[in-house]
């Protein structure tokens, strides 16, 4: 049981890290990354948030979307125990609880710990719009390879925002550096990001193959 | 007059308001399914349709949708016509190209450029410039998707459409996994940056020799 928790959390901080090798998050990546102290909060609250989510979704996923016995509206309306409601309702039933959840985690920190609140700001909104937390959601729901149980599934999203973080702390640091030196005008800004993920994503290219 | 304006919508998406090179919305679908001129092509003509459609509907409603909860009302919008066109893909699309762009259809849902132009075009205008506005930035992004999807290909795969471009051709495949894409995207902004900063840089010159 450990060793597969540890597994799981191996391959999606290192192996398939969301930013580098599934290209999830990349708005967030580039725009918060300019400094290591609001790379932390943003790292922290998309971790917080995708966790929470990929729990809520799953049980959403195997509750309400999914044809069979356990199906919660087939109890009402028979006619759905056959086909379930994936085909229609997926995407938009986990964009709602994702953005439910976000007002909700606001709200919660506005009241339980302001100081983190006001550290945030305005990327806490932002996340509902953080295709990462959406594609953790899918990605734990698709039944490639296998079915994910609900623990793989919640562990799994905690593993995607710690290596969300990772990326992003490591990118702060660099882009840190990068304001002190002298680069071609054409490149500065954003390009310049895009071809330091680049090699950055070359180094994490290193660790495929270590898990499947 | 009116007329001039109409092209004017239209053609801003493409080159004013490029969504990929000028704006920088949306890179992370445009950097996961350009493996392929093929992928690069469905993934624009899906997310074109969305743009078109929800901006329609967003323009037609907008005057009853109150302020305070215009995004949530945007993000179901766009999620009925995100779930539209996934089952179209399913059922028209061969399987293989379904199964390579994966869960970055679903993921048209969060693409920042959608939501970007409901906020900031579609909730202000009238329906038919909305129409027009929609269809000219995915067209822009479409054009951009195929420019990087055609490098990525050409140089990864050694093909073309699927088509091998020379015989002798050694792919370097390292440009068609991730870190290529990035590589890639970057240099191409630093090359459209070059070109502005050259640009401006003449008019500056200009502007001096008529002092």
């Amino acid at each position: 049981m450990i060793k597969e928790i540890a597994l799981i959390i191996v391959s999606v901080v290192f192996v398939n890290n969301f930013v580098l090798a599934k290209f999830l998050g990349l708005c967030p990546f580039l725009g918060v990354s300019q400094k290591t102290s609001s790379a932390i909060g943003m790292g922290a609250a998309v971790t917080f948030v995708m966790t929470l989510s990929s729990a809520i979704t799953w049980i959403v996923y195997n509750f309400v979307l999914l044809p069979g016995d356990a199906n919660i509206i087939a109890k009402i309306f028979p006619s759905i125990r056959e086909l379930g409601l994936i085909e229609v309702l997926k995407t938009i039933s986990y964009i709602l609880v994702i953005a439910t959840l976000v007002q909700l985690v606001e709200m919660m920190l506005r009241k339980m710990a302001p100081a983190l609140y006001e550290s945030l700001g305005i990327y806490l909104p932002l996340i509902t719009t953080n295709c990462a937390v959406l594609g953790v959601a899918l990605l734990n729901t698709t039944d490639s390879p296998k079915h994910l149980g609900f623990l793989q599934a919640t562990v799994q999203g905690f593993g995607a925002g710690i290596g969300f973080m990772v990326a992003m702390l490591l990118m702060s640091g660099i882009r840190e550096r990068l304001a002190l030196v002298n680069i071609p005008p054409s490149l500065r800004g954003v390009p310049i990001a895009f071809i330091c993920t680049g090699l950055m994503a070359l180094a994490f290219l290193g660790f495929s193959g270590m898990v499947q | 007059m009116a007329e001039q304006n109409n092209l004017k919508e239209f053609t801003k998406g493409i080159f004013q308001y490029n969504p990929m090179f000028v704006l920088v919305l949306g890179i992370c679908p445009s950097l996961a399914v350009t493996t392929s001129v093929k992928n690069g092509l469905a993934m624009g003509g899906a997310a074109t349709f969305v743009l078109v459609c929800s901006n329609f509907i967003i323009s037609i409603v907008r005057s009853f949708i109150p302020r305070e909860i215009r995004i949530p009302c945007f993000i179901v919008v766009i999620a009925a016509f995100v779930t539209m066109v996934e089952l179209l893909m399913k059922a028209y699309l061969p399987p293989e190209l379904n199964a390579s762009l994966g869960i970055f259809i679903p993921l048209i849902v969060v693409n920042c450029i959608i939501m970007y132009r409901a906020e900031s075009f579609a909730y202000k205008n009238k329906p038919f410039a909305s129409v027009l506005d929609g269809a000219g930035l995915g067209l822009g992004w479409t054009l951009s998707l195929c420019l990087v999807s055609s490098i990525r290909e050409i140089v990864g795969s050694g093909t073309l459409f699927g088509l091998k471009v020379s015989e002798s051709y050694q792919p370097a495949s390292v440009m068609i996994m991730a870190p290529g894409a990035f590589i890639v995207l970057g240099l191409l902004l630093g090359f459209f940056n070059w070109r502005k900063l050259r640009k401006s840089e003449k008019s500056m010159k200009a502007v001096m020799k008529d002092d």
